[in-house]
């Protein structure tokens, strides 16, 4: 049998591996801006250790294996045992070392699960208490409404640095999630429930947010540009909405519920006190009123998506 | 395959091949088990979620559901005479006790159809709110069982008829009286966890 | 319903595709009836109760499935490395990714692996056929015709396009109205019985109908994948079929499951869903896991390391993979606490497979490795679908997870577990066993050319998506409209075609090999065969075995080869029983098939009617006592002494 070279170069995936994280600061995900991304980065990369460690083991011993036993001309008989079948000694050891690594793991990722339920602590917090922020999809757009401000926008969304927010996910229709990578990571948007996602933004700047959760045709459109800015800035910015955009209405709102895309929009009222998409009594809402709309197509084009993501 | 045949042991277990029918019908029973409880997690989880729809607290009788649960259990256990019956070389016996049982199970369904009837006129539907929908599909998965049981016994009575007792015919028997207790075990659950606790709650 | 809304209209792809299925379905009843071969596909195929014969026609149909999926796959690979081309608009390619998913799980995976199943497990055991060899016609017919109702939605009715996951409330009546979700319901419910039919026969085949002699523990490692993959079966896909009957009884007839009104839940899609679809996950990797246990013993000319610890891990990551199902959502915000424990069932499952992958290593230490193509597939899993598990890990870490989770990040973990798993197990299991079904080998040469474009197109193609995720790019859209995403896009979508290549290469090399490769003279075509499925004449003969041997060790193929013994022992010759060819299994699931055919464009009267013909057919069955014919000694000679050249 003749020798082919095995794959050989596979060896070299755990170096591109590192040379590709040394030059990927510029991923959103390995580039936080703020502590909830930051404890999911350390987390990340607290375990990239151990899965890089693993990967030059397994592949090591790949490759020692794969080149020393192929089958080749003169091959001394002395190294070839057929009925080698066991060894309890290093089947305990390879069991025992794996869940050494997952109890090595399963700490970190405990205790970050249970402190991302609590909104983060950072030194040059401005205020202990959270911003609260209703962040609502219907197909396929994004409502934020600020219940203590009293303003609602449409596709984009203001927020101050060094303050937590306290976002407050649901969904006028289709399952989604709200994804802002930069600041940290996702969850889920239903109707019918309300879950709770704390992010917090430590340096200005605009970020991608984006629904991640496919839901259907717009899919793609559905996105929004965090921007955040200073305290002064941020309330400015609130004041600036009062003073100059037109309050929400029912009628308004309504329309805007109907599946489609919509440009960025303002208003000096929220959505809230009409209806409650999460509870029990308002999940149907929107699918009771537009039920015949949900079966036309789109077939939306590449370009107008574009458009959607170009309008600033 | 293996046509060996014993000579000794009840009959459905004398070849081969009825002894693999056997342990493949228990193994179908296994996913049965677990089809069912998939719909009794889905009910549990529905439960009280029935919108505008009564409360099932007032729809649930004693009475009805205390009926089709002695004519339920009552089959069962004629069944298993029937079966007794088989194991005996009666074959006039399995078919007299197989009857019986067909007949309680009509009275079973019979006493179903007319509940959920009722319930429908009381404004309880499948459409009309998520514990009514898991309700009826449970319910009526398990109704559903018993109809098709009743066929499937009905067509091998018509087999004992024509071919007596052998051990293709008792193999056949054996397995639909197991079919046949299984269904009473889910009755059991479904009285419990659907009636008497509605009726609490 | 008027004909324009019946079939697909307005797509030129879809009417190119409307015009090669009117062609190629043309072609063949062309040719059939010029050669006059309607009788012999009858005969000899289309009412087969034989394992061989139904194992091949299941791989065969997971061949085509492989080459509609990976059509889907190139593009959409097409669309996202050319956004500017405008190829697919956002309706398109929300069909083709479901259907690539669906088709690949369900259609492809699956069936080669039962196709395989039915093909060997007999063979590796010592049986004549299956415990049940009508129910597995049934079976087989069941999943063709639930594979051929979801192939025709393309042009009939329209595609699915909520995802292969179908997440409701997206696929329920108020926001996806019409046939397509029914399509996906109707040819998965379809299917899905099949195969919990074929897990309960495979089931009854190994636990009964064993060698004399063969105790569990000294059946063949994919024997034994196959037992614990039809445990999971058995117990994973009555969840699939209540999922599955909730949402089709939502969707035709209004009931409240899964739907925003009437206080529906639709999350409990999702955990149904996902109590099936974990353990479906492994239903399709033990048993690759099998294959490559058998080819690494067999081309390293050594016993397999630590057979006890390979069964016994598969028990466990059978046990574990019914626990696990959250890690799906982890991000429905369940809480901290629920989170927490999943994330540590989950990566649980890490333990028992890092023990197998050790023992395939340490299957190599001391052995004498030859090259061949099934062995270059079972070599390029190891290092391939390491990269795939930690990150599965990865995955695993729930806080991780918000970030990694609905990104190109989980796209590319899954499509390493599950190609470097699944199908290079596909693949190494079709070339191994190859010249045992038909005779033949593959031809080597082209074999490697097929290996090596699918082995580098597969990572160019998914090696890149990491990064994707980790960069933010999401599942399931339909055009690169982030600049710096585009790079690794186009990437990829090279990396998926040189998969494409290599797919046609192996295609071809059925061809060749079928036209040039040299005919099989013994059963040991390796030389190195270990288990029962060598011992017998190639091509095998329709009774498996004429003699059965008495077997109490592991691999007791090298020990008969040792002793001079064979399978053909003239002074044991017996008469075989074998169960009758039946026409009955096509035609009661044709009748089903109708009726969910009916079903999917919600006309209740021939639903019900072909219900109706369905249930006639089973009682039909009932009555029908033909229990087979014996096969006669002196046949038996004749057949086994001009095989062996006696």
């Amino acid at each position: 049998m003749k020798f082919k070279p095995l794959p050989k170069w596979l060896g070299l995936l755990p170096l591109s591996l590192i040379i590709f994280l040394s030059g990927c600061g510029q991923m959103t995900v390995l580039n936080p801006k703020g502590p909830v991304a930051q404890s999911q980065y350390d987390l990340i990369m607290y375990s990239l250790w151990f899965m890089l460690g693993i990967i030059v083991v397994v592949f090591g011993l790949f490759l020692y294996m794969v080149v020393k036993y192929r089958d080749r001309p003169g091959r001394d008989e002395s190294d070839y045992d057929p009925n080698l079948h066991g060894n309890t000694m290093i089947e305990i050891v390879w069991t025992v070392i794996p869940l050494i690594i997952i109890v090595l793991l399963s700490v970190p990722t405990v205790t970050t699960l249970f402190d991302l339920e609590e909104p983060p602590v950072t030194e040059n917090q401005t205020t202990e208490e959270p911003l609260v922020i209703h962040a609502t999809t219907a197909d396929w757009k994004w409502f934020f409404s600020y219940p203590e401000q009293g303003i609602e926008t449409v596709n984009y969304l203001h927020i101050p640095t060094d303050r937590p927010i306290e976002f407050k996910l649901t969904s006028a229709d289709a399952m989604t999630a709200l994804w802002i990578p930069a600041l940290g990571g996702q969850k889920y948007n239903m109707a019918g429930m309300m879950t709770k996602l704390y992010l917090q933004a430590d340096e200005e700047g605009v970020y991608d947010g984006r629904n991640s959760n496919f839901n259907g045709e717009g899919f793609a459109a559905q996105t929004f540009k965090v921007h955040a800015e200073s305290e002064d800035n941020f309330n400015a910015w609130v004041e600036d909405i009062k003073n100059e955009s037109p309050e929400l209405t029912m009628d308004q709102y309504n329309e805007l519920l109907k599946p489609g895309l919509t440009e960025k929009m303002s208003f000096s009222s929220t959505h809230l006190e009409y209806v409650q998409h999460h509870s029990n009594e308002g999940m149907g809402y929107t699918v009771e009123r537009f039920r015949e709309l949900y079966g036309e197509k789109l077939h939306l084009d590449a370009d107008e998506v574009e458009h959607q993501e170009t309008f600033d | 395959m293996s046509a060996e045949e014993r000579t000794t042991g009840p009959l459905e277990y004398r070849t081969e091949a009825g002894r693999m029918s056997i342990l493949g019908f228990w193994i179908f029973l296994g996913a049965e088990v677990v089809l069912f409880a998939t719909l009794f997690a889905t009910y549990a989880v529905l439960f009280g979620r029935t919108a505008d729809a009564p409360h099932p607290a007032e729809l649930f009788e004693p009475s009805m559901t205390l009926i089709m649960t002695f004519l339920l259990l009552t089959s069962s256990f004629t069944c298993g005479i029937a079966i007794h019956e088989m194991r005996r070389g009666n074959a006039k016996g399995l078919a007299t006790w197989l009857i019986i049982t067909l007949l309680l199970g009509l009275g079973f369904l019979g006493a179903e159809i007319y509940e959920f009837v009722h319930y429908v006129h009381e404004g309880a539907t499948l459409p009309s709110s998520a514990y009514w929908s898991s309700f009826f599909v449970l319910a009526g998965t398990h109704g559903l069982h018993v109809t098709l049981g009743i066929g499937w016994a009905t067509l091998l009575l018509i087999q004992l008829a024509r071919r007596g007792l052998t051990n293709v015919t008792s193999r056949k028997f054996f397995i639909v009286s197991l079919y046949w207790h299984f269904l009473d075990v889910v009755w059991i659950f479904i009285f419990t966890g659907i009636y008497l606790i509605g009726m609490v709650i | 319903m008027a004909l324009d809304e019946f079939f697909v209209t307005g797509e030129p792809l879809i009417y190119a595709g409307m015009v090669s299925i009117a062609l190629v379905t043309s072609a063949i009843i062309f040719l059939l009836t010029y050669f006059k071969k309607w009788g012999w596909l009858w005969r000899e195929w289309l009412t087969t109760v034989d394992h061989k014969k139904i194992g091949i026609m299941y791989i065969l149909s997971a061949l085509v499935m492989l080459f509609r999926g990976g059509a889907d796959a190139l593009m959409m690979r097409t669309q996202l490395a050319f956004p500017g081309l405008e190829f697919l608009d956002s309706q398109h390619y929300n069909e083709i990714f479901t259907t690539h998913g669906t088709v690949m799980i369900i259609f492809m995976a699956m069936p080669f692996l039962i196709g395989l199943m039915n093909i060997i497990v007999p063979l590796q055991i010592g049986a004549r056929d299956f415990a049940f060899p009508f129910v597995n016609a049934v079976s087989f017919w069941a999943f063709f015709l639930g594979a051929m109702l979801f192939n025709i939605s393309f042009v009939i009715g329209g595609s699915p396009d909520a995802g292969w996951t179908s997440y409701t409330p997206l696929a329920g009546a108020a926001m996806s109205p019409g046939p397509g979700q029914n399509f996906y319901l109707m040819g998965l419910q379809l299917s899905g019985i099949g195969t919990l039919a074929t897990g309960i026969n495979l089931m009854v085949t190994i636990l009964k109908m064993r060698a004399p002699g063969m105790k569990l523990f000294h059946m063949p490692i994919f024997t034994w994948s196959t037992l614990v993959t039809c445990f999971i079966i058995v117990f994973a896909f009555p969840i699939l079929t209540v999922a599955l009957a909730l949402m089709t009884i939502d969707r035709i007839f209004g009931a409240q499951f899964f739907t925003l009104t009437g206080e529906g839940l639709p999350m409990m899609w999702a955990n149904l869903f996902w109590m099936w679809g974990h353990p479906e996950v492994y239903i399709v990797i033990l048993p690759a896991f099998g294959i490559f246990s058998e080819v690494i013993a067999t081309f390293a000319k050594k016993r397999l390391f630590g057979y006890n610890a390979m069964v016994w891990s598969m028990i466990i990551i059978a046990l574990l993979s019914f626990l696990v199902w959250v890690h799906h959502f982890f991000t429905m915000g369940a809480g901290a606490f629920v989170n927490s424990v999943f994330s540590v069932s989950t990566m649980l499952i890490a333990v028992p497979t890092g023990v197998k992958i050790f023992n395939w290593l340490a299957t190599l230490y001391k052995s004498r490795i030859e090259f061949t193509v099934p062995m270059l597939w079972s070599l390029a899993f190891i290092p391939s679908f390491i990269l795939g598990g930690v990150t599965g890990v990865m995955l695993g870490m729930a806080a991780a997870d918000y970030q990694f989770h609905n990104s190109y990040f989980l796209i590319a973990h899954f499509h390493y577990v599950l190609i470097a798993g699944t199908v290079f197990a596909c693949f190494a299991g079709l070339v191994y066993w190859y010249p045992k079904m038909f005779g033949h080998k593959m031809n080597e040469r082209i074999g490697k050319w097929a290996f090596w474009l699918f082995l580098i197109g597969f990572h160019i193609c998914f090696f890149p998506q990491y990064f994707l995720g980790l960069d933010g790019m999401p599942r399931r859209l339909f055009i690169t409209n982030i600049a710096e995403w585009l790079p690794l896009n186009v990437i990829s979508t090279v990396g998926a075609f040189g998969m494409g290549a290599g797919f046609a290469v192996f295609v071809f090399n059925i061809y060749y090999s079928y036209r040039y490769s040299e005919r099989e003279k013994t059963g040991d075509a390796w030389g190195h065969g270990r288990t029962l499925e060598w011992s017998t004449t190639t091509p095998v003969p329709f009774y498996n075995f004429a003699t059965v041997p008495y077997v109490d060790e592991i691999d007791p193929y090298v020990r008969m080869k040792e002793e001079g013994k064979t399978t053909f022992d003239e002074k044991k010759l017996k008469p075989i029983h074998m169960p009758s060819y039946s026409g009955q299994p096509i035609i009661m699931m044709s009748f089903f098939a109708l009726a969910s055919f009916a079903l999917v464009f919600e006309w209740i009267p021939l639903a019900i009617a072909g219900l109706l013909g369905g249930v006639a057919c089973m009682a039909f069955r009932s009555f029908d006592y033909d229990d087979g014919y014996y096969v006669q000694v002196d046949e038996i000679k004749r057949t086994e002494r001009k095989a062996r050249g006696l």
